[in-house]
């Protein structure tokens, strides 16, 4: 009987069986950490995709790093990264304070606004594919000459349409992000703003700015963590090219191991990704203080 | 007046019931209206929607009037026959075998990230207490930079070219940010409510069923939907993973429909069109519940 009370007891204080975790923790074991274990595995190995795997040593390391093209995709990687963030971040900024407002026809324009969420990345690029094409796309829609460019073969500005195409397919996400932020902000804050005589701009970099630290640090997180994700979108809008001036990190991985069959080289470069995204992941986290969870990480 | 702000209310009635608990008086004091903002937001409404118009009146053109008009001007004769033809070309199964795989993971993900998801809030212990760990590094991670051993285990598991390959990684992928929402949810079950449930002689796993998940159903509804945008517009994993039209998905499928209908660029963007149409539906009839789902866990 006393053994029957502790049992009970003891149920009470640790509450729900763990074997609850189970079924979730070998889903992810099995394809997410052993896949993460197998990438490093395979960085050391020299496989084609079908054959047999066979221990190489670093050779595959070796060969990767002495690429030209692996120091050119990671700075394409830094590059867009950079780019994309500089032209996103602004813009969403101002777009989830501008649909935070309560006005009916800001509220029309937003339900507008979040139509390319609904979007695949695969949708968009073929749509902006024949949209940039320089004869039956929009540039000579529209008539103007400096817009019927060859947007996709010119190596010099193809980096930015892929920014723009970018920016079309997140902006809406993070704008929805920081809309979230500005709906939390306490309406008392601009009240008395306005009783001080502060004017919309004042407002804007006294209130709004920094009461948004925190929706600020999660948007960036994202598009930082999100930016190692541009996979799909610019593999079929460009393949990479022209030459090698679009083709990122994730992009080079699968190119060399599906179409190069150097499984070897490809998972020394997925071995680069992850390290570039858990250092990038920590560094905002840290950047931030302690923000509630680290949660806010997820790229998608 | 200031007290009509939101009251910090629950997680799920603030994401679901915004428009009610609008604060008017965010406006109230303005006199002048923001020709600015307005300005802005104008212009980004012509930057999200011209490329939207163009592949709708696009698709709806035949080839000689898509070489022949003004790309932007509407079609003299608008034709269905582009639609037919991306109908007629196995389209419906494509589209079925999206909805298999999303509903494939969405499912399983729900449910074991929610038993999961329970068990790390309500129990106690280092298992769970690691587990939640590693959820949450998981976040952090690049994981499609695994996919070269996710393809070695789908080969050796002789699950390629299947649609089960395409289910279980997504599962994995997907229970991170569904454990760290739905615990995120949970925490906010005052325990008062376990405890005279349990004073009534409810056992863990019963007022699992009974209790936490009734509570926490908004956030299950909001966590499968952003999981399911995720699935359904995937294009890594049936790009790696599956090879024939069999198990072609939507994504994929408009890539290749690319490739089949090269020049006949009203048939390509008539695949895009039909391939974002349910989503567009799910967007017109529950708006809220699927933009709540796309910032699932972010706006918290």
């Amino acid at each position: 009987m006393a053994l029957s009370t502790t049992a009970s007891r003891r149920a009470r204080e640790t509450g729900p069986s763990g074997w609850l975790a189970v079924p979730a923790l070998v889903f992810f074991l099995v394809f997410a950490i052993i896949p993460l274990g197998g990438v490093v595995a395979l960085s050391f190995t020299k496989w084609d995709g079908l054959g047999e795997i066979t221990f190489d040593g670093v050779a595959s390391w070796a060969r990767t790093l002495a690429d030209p093209v692996t120091g050119n995709a990671l700075w394409v990687t830094a590059k867009i990264m950079v780019f994309s963030y500089i032209v996103q971040t602004p813009i969403s900024l101002l777009l989830g304070v501008f649909t935070a407002g309560r006005q009916k026809y800001r509220a029309v324009l937003a339900v507008l606004y979040f139509v390319p969420l609904l979007l695949s990345s695969a949708a968009i690029a073929i749509a902006f594919k024949a949209l940039l094409d320089p004869n039956f796309g929009m540039g000579p829609g529209l008539g103007i000459p400096a817009l019927a460019q060859d947007w996709l073969g010119n190596s010099d500005l193809v980096l930015f349409v892929v920014v723009f195409v970018i920016a079309w397919q997140f902006v809406p996400f993070h704008t929805l992000i920081y809309q979230g932020g500005v709906r939390q902000i306490p309406v008392s804050f601009y009240e008395a703003a306005q009783i001080d005589g502060a004017g919309r701009i004042q407002q804007f970099f006294n209130i709004t700015l920094p009461q948004l630290k925190y929706t600020i640090i999660t948007s960036s997180t994202l598009m930082a963590v999100g930016s190692l994700a541009y996979f799909d979108l610019i593999f079929i809008l460009t393949a990479g090219g022209p030459g090698y001036s679009t083709r990122l990190l994730p992009l080079h991985m699968y190119l060399t191991g599906f179409k190069a069959n150097d499984m070897g080289a490809a998972s020394a470069l997925g071995v680069i990704l992850v390290v570039i995204g858990l250092a990038l992941a920590l560094l905002l986290q840290r950047l931030g203080g302690k923000n509630r969870s680290a949660s806010q990480l997820e790229g998608a | 007046m200031a007290s009509t702000t939101q009251a910090p209310a629950t997680p799920a009635a603030t994401t679901r019931r915004r428009p009610q608990a609008s604060p008017r008086s965010v406006t109230r004091g303005r006199a002048r209206p923001n020709f600015l903002g307005g300005l802005g937001g104008w212009i980004w409404l012509a930057v999200i929607i011209l490329p939207i118009y163009y592949v709708v009146i696009t698709s709806l053109k035949n080839q000689a009037g898509f070489f022949t008009s003004n790309p932007l001007a509407p079609p003299t004769e608008p034709t269905f026959a582009n639609y037919q033809l991306v109908l007629e070309s196995d389209f419906v199964r494509y589209f079925a075998n999206s909805l298999i795989v999303t509903v494939g993971s969405v499912l399983p993900t729900l449910l074991v990230s929610f038993m999961a998801a329970y068990a790390i809030v309500r129990g106690k212990g280092w298992f769970l207490n690691s587990t939640n760990k590693l959820f949450l590094l998981g976040l952090a991670i690049p994981l499609h930079a695994t996919i070269i051993p996710i393809y070695w285990m789908i080969t050796r598991a002789h699950m390629y070219d299947t649609l089960l390959a395409l289910i279980l990684p997504s599962i994995a992928f997907a229970i991170p940010i569904s454990v760290l929402i739905l615990s995120n949810f949970l925490r906010d079950v005052p325990n008062e409510l376990f405890e005279s449930m349990r004073l009534d002689g409810a056992s863990d796993w019963a007022m699992m069923w009974r209790l936490a998940l009734p509570l926490v159903r908004p956030a299950v509804v909001t966590v499968g939907i952003y999981n399911a945008l995720n699935v359904w517009n995937g294009f890594l994993f049936p790009l790696i993973l599956t090879q024939s039209p069999d198990t072609r998905v939507l994504p994929l499928s408009l890539w290749t429909f690319q490739g089949e209908f090269s020049v006949n660029v009203p048939a390509i963007l008539a695949s895009v069109v039909l391939a974002t149409f349910p989503l567009l539906v799910v967007y017109v009839v529950a708006r809220r519940q699927l933009v709540s789902g796309l910032t699932a866990g972010f706006s918290k």
